[in-house]
């Protein structure tokens, strides 16, 4: 019963530590672009506020870029740590692709993160722009590489087992794994709007402290503006990112959809409770047929149900579907309400201008910096937790890879991280605020107190 | 193409070589947060600004070691980092709060500083021990008796005093004026922990097993080894002689500490690899028991030969750009 216990103890603490550090590279992999464009904007039209938009910027990305790099590091050892038999099983295949993230990516952005941040004014403006562009190039590729092998444990393919062990034999064929494509597009689309609404969100709370500055206006433009275009891309992208999942991980969707018997007719569910105890739903909401539609295109098309992947000796073989269900209802539900959101803002731009914003949609809008987090945390809860009982969908089950520590020592070291990153969130929003109200209250941002090390804000450069 | 070549062994040495870089370059930057405490908050801006620039891509070395563990060696990865569960445990939380800290100390409201401040030097302490601890467990055999605990508590100790000393000669380079004349005073005390660090490992590694202690003492390969010893000794005596002596005039030889501890590392860690080797885990498994398959270690091969020069063109091009005494960092 003791492996059990480490079992369960691990997963909860490989849950915590991931969806911790998938929040800051979530908002890296935009912002870096989008400060990028800021840069190009301003070597443009030489408009100071592009300048002043980029100064603000950077330094959430420089915060954020932290948090992201120390929780990546426990990323690494979490591997070796809590899942020996996840390297020793499919080492062969993960072991290149990770290799690959370090010496592409990492170096990349380290290295020209010092230069983006603090060369300024040792270096060339053109180096400046490229070395912003490497580092939004990098945190890029960082996504690419760790979203190939994420995608080869949904769906393996280019490999054979020799001795229960897997070797690569196509490595074109795992890169290009079935669901990469869709995996890679929904979730860089998220990190965009992510980052839409972080920039219309701060932006909007510093219009309601009156900061009418020029920068403001403008990244409140682009925030509302980015999210209005990439909201419907990523609202297509999730509905053929679904219907690969159907193909491949059947037992998934059934339990996104809350559908137990393999039938035509299937109702889009709004709410339900799943019991898995008495293999039904209660309190059902749903839309008739529109499952069937959405998938199938058909209205009587056959959508697969869950009471297909239990063996005849009982053993269920498909994910817990209350969890699955609900956390797929949550980013669905963001995405909509991105959608009211951002279409709102853009008509009562286009309508109003960014002066006569109403003041319930700003407040509405702060609301929402941080809804991006809530929608991708959902939307990997769905895809992983689906993914159950597989660690490598088919190959590798997630209980035979799990590390025999004790389970008090697991304990232990879950309670720790788990404070430490409660405490860091809250340090981080916090700060993203108080830096807001800091700018807001037209203060140059470290209003000089005896702030050396890491801060300065003043005229560009250049 | 690669079916000649010694896989494992090239793996082996490349991973050595990327510890080596970030016990030598994060080995700074944790010492100069572990030097903290010592500094008033004005020396404290200096200090942070002297490694700003640097510190991600010097922990990205780790990264790349353990990657490289991982990727090249998939059963010791797991049979080495379950026995050190909680050290690395408590490392990971160390290098949390310190990577952490650049940022929010630099950020957070004015009156949040000290606190950020006190993280700092909290995690550099923490990460430094217990990669010393790591050290001598790894050396011991990784097995927890009281005398192995014990001895590794002994190099958790010398370890951090050992990054305290060479981020102490980074600061004499770095640094000018009274923080200058302050760090060669702590040079002068962590010299010290290097010496008796490196002096521990040699007396206890020998005695670990009869395998070290033939390949140490058999007869001509003592003779090979004795360089090590010796060139250490010289290397101690050239910073010794030299800390008496700085700052000087005009700077001069303001590098030759930190150079000349790079070197001690060097040595030293050659010694280490020298006993262990053939050996991963120590006296259990050995490198060529713990390979991957070969066409996955070719295909990181590729692209390692191509990157590695190239991560190393553009670090070497970033520590020349911030090159010279630590200024203010500022984001213009
Ligand atoms: C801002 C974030 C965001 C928003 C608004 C949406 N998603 Fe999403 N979704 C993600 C962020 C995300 C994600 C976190 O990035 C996931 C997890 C893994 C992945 O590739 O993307 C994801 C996974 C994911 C999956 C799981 C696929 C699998 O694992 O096999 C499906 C079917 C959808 N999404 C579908 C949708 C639909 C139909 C949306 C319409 C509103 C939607 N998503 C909005
Ligand atoms: C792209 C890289 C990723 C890899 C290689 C990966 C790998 C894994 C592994 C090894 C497990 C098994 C451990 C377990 O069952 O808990 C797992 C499960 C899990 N992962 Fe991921 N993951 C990735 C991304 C994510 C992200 C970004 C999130 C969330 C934000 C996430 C959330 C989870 C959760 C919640 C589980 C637990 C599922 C369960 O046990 O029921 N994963 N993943
Ligand atoms: C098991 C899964 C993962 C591991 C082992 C891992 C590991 C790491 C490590 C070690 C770093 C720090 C790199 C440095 O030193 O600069 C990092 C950063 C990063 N990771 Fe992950 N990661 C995982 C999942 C993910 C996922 C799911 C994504 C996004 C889709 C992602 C995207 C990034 C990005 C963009 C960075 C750059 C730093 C930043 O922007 O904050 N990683 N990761």
């Amino acid at each position: 019963m003791v492996t059990m216990d480490t079992l369960l103890l691990s997963r909860i603490q490989f849950g915590a530590n991931i969806s911790f550090h998938i929040l800051f590279p979530t908002i890296t992999i935009a912002l870096g672009w989008v400060l990028l464009f800021f840069k190009l904007r301003f070597n443009a039209t030489r408009d100071r506020k592009w300048a002043e938009a980029y100064m603000f910027w950077v330094k959430v990305f420089a915060l954020t870029f932290a948090l992201g790099v120390v929780s990546g590091i426990t990323m690494s050892f979490q591997f070796g740590t809590n899942w020996p038999g996840f390297m020793e099983t499919v080492g062969n295949v993960a072991g290149p692709l990770l290799a690959y993230e370090v010496l592409t990516a990492f170096f990349l952005e380290a290295v020209f993160l010092g230069i983006m941040l603090f060369g300024a004014s040792r270096v060339p403006g053109w180096l400046h722009t490229l070395a912003t562009g490497l580092v939004a190039f990098g945190t890029t590729m960082s996504a690419f590489w760790i979203l190939v092998l994420n995608s080869w444990m949904h769906t393996p393919q280019g490999y054979e087992l020799r001795d229960g062990i897997v070797h690569a034999t196509d490595w074109w064929a795992i890169i290009f794994n079935p669901s990469m494509p869709y995996r890679l597009g929904h979730m860089l689309l998220a990190s965009g709007l992510t980052v839409a609404f972080l920039l219309a969100g701060i932006s909007a709370l510093r219009l309601l402290m009156n900061d009418r500055s020029a920068s403001v206006r403008s990244t409140f433009r682009v925030g509302v503006i980015l999210g209005a275009v990439l909201i419907p891309v990523q609202i297509l992208m999730g509905d053929m990112h679904g219907l690969n999942t159907l193909e491949h991980q059947p037992q998934k969707v059934a339990a996104m959809e809350g559908n137990w018997e393999t039938q035509g007719h299937v109702p889009l569910l709004l709410f339900a409770l799943p019991d898995e105890a008495a293999r039904t739903n209660h309190f059902e909401i749903g839309i008739p047929s529109l499952a069937s539609i959405i998938l199938k295109h058909d209205p009587a098309g056959i959508v697969p149900g869950l009471n297909d992947f239990v063996t005849a000796e009982g053993e269920v073989m498909h994910p817990p579907v209350a969890p699955v269900f609900w956390s797929f209802r949550i980013m669905v539900g963001v995405g909509m309400l991105m959608l009211l959101a951002s279409w709102t803002g853009a008509f009562l731009l286009w309508r109003r201008g960014v002066d006569a914003m109403p003041r319930l949609y700003l407040y509405g809008m702060s609301g929402l910096a941080f809804s991006g987090w809530i929608a991708t945390l959902a939307g990997w809860y769905t895809t992983e937790i689906g993914r159950q009982p597989w660690l490598v969908q088919g190959v590798l089950s997630t209980k035979a890879a799990v590390a025999d520590v004790p389970a008090p020592m697991v304990l232990t070291t879950l309670l720790v991280y788990l404070a430490v990153y409660a405490g860091l969130i809250l340090a981080y929003m916090g700060v993203i605020t108080y830096m807001a109200r800091k700018a807001a209250r037209g203060e140059p941002l470290p209003k000089d107190e005896r702030v050396k090390g890491g801060e300065a804000m003043a005229v560009p450069a250049e | 193409m690669f079916a000649s070549l010694d896989l494992p062994f090239i793996f082996a040495a490349l991973l050595g070589l990327s510890i080596l870089i970030y016990v030598v370059l994060d080995g700074f930057d944790l010492g100069v947060g572990i030097l903290f405490p010592f500094a008033t908050p004005d020396d404290r801006d200096t200090m942070v600004a002297s490694i700003g620039p640097f510190w991600d891509a010097n922990e990205t070395w780790l990264v790349l070691a353990i990657g490289l563990l991982l990727v090249a060696f998939p059963v010791a990865h797991g049979a080495i980092l379950t026995q050190l569960y909680l050290p690395v445990a408590v490392m990971l939380v160390g290098l949390i709060l310190r990577g952490v800290a650049f940022e929010f100390r630099a950020k957070a409201p004015l009156k949040h500083k000290r606190a950020w401040d006190g993280a700092f030097f909290t995690g550099s302490l923490m990460t430094g021990l217990s990669q010393g601890f790591m050290l001598g467990l790894y050396i011991m055999g990784l097995s927890y008796t009281w005398w192995h605990v014990g001895f590794a508590l002994i190099t958790a100790v010398f370890l951090t005093v050992a990054y305290s000393f060479i981020g102490a000669t980074w600061l004499i380079a770095k640094t000018e004026g009274p923080l200058q004349k302050k760090a060669v005073e702590w040079s002068q005390g962590g010299i010290w922990g290097v010496v008796l660090g490196m002096g521990a490992i040699s007396l206890a590694t020998p005695f670990v097993s009869q395998r070290i202690f033939d390949k140490w003492f058999g007869l001509p390969q003592i003779l090979y080894l004795s360089p090590l010893p010796a060139l250490s000794g010289l290397l101690v005596g050239l910073i010794w002689w030299k800390l008496r002596r700085l700052p000087m005039a005009g700077d001069r030889f303001a590098w030759v500490p930190f150079a000349a501890s790079i070197a001690l590392f060097v040595l030293g860690f050659a010694g280490m690899a020298y006993s262990f080797y053939p050996f991963i885990v120590p006296e259990a498994i050995t490198i060529y028991e713990a390979a991957s398959a070969p066409e996955s270690l070719a295909i990181i091969l590729v692209g390692t030969l191509i990157v590695l020069p190239t991560i190393l063109a553009y670090s070497i091009l970033s520590y020349w750009i911030f090159r010279g005494k630590a200024t203010p960092l500022r984001y213009d």
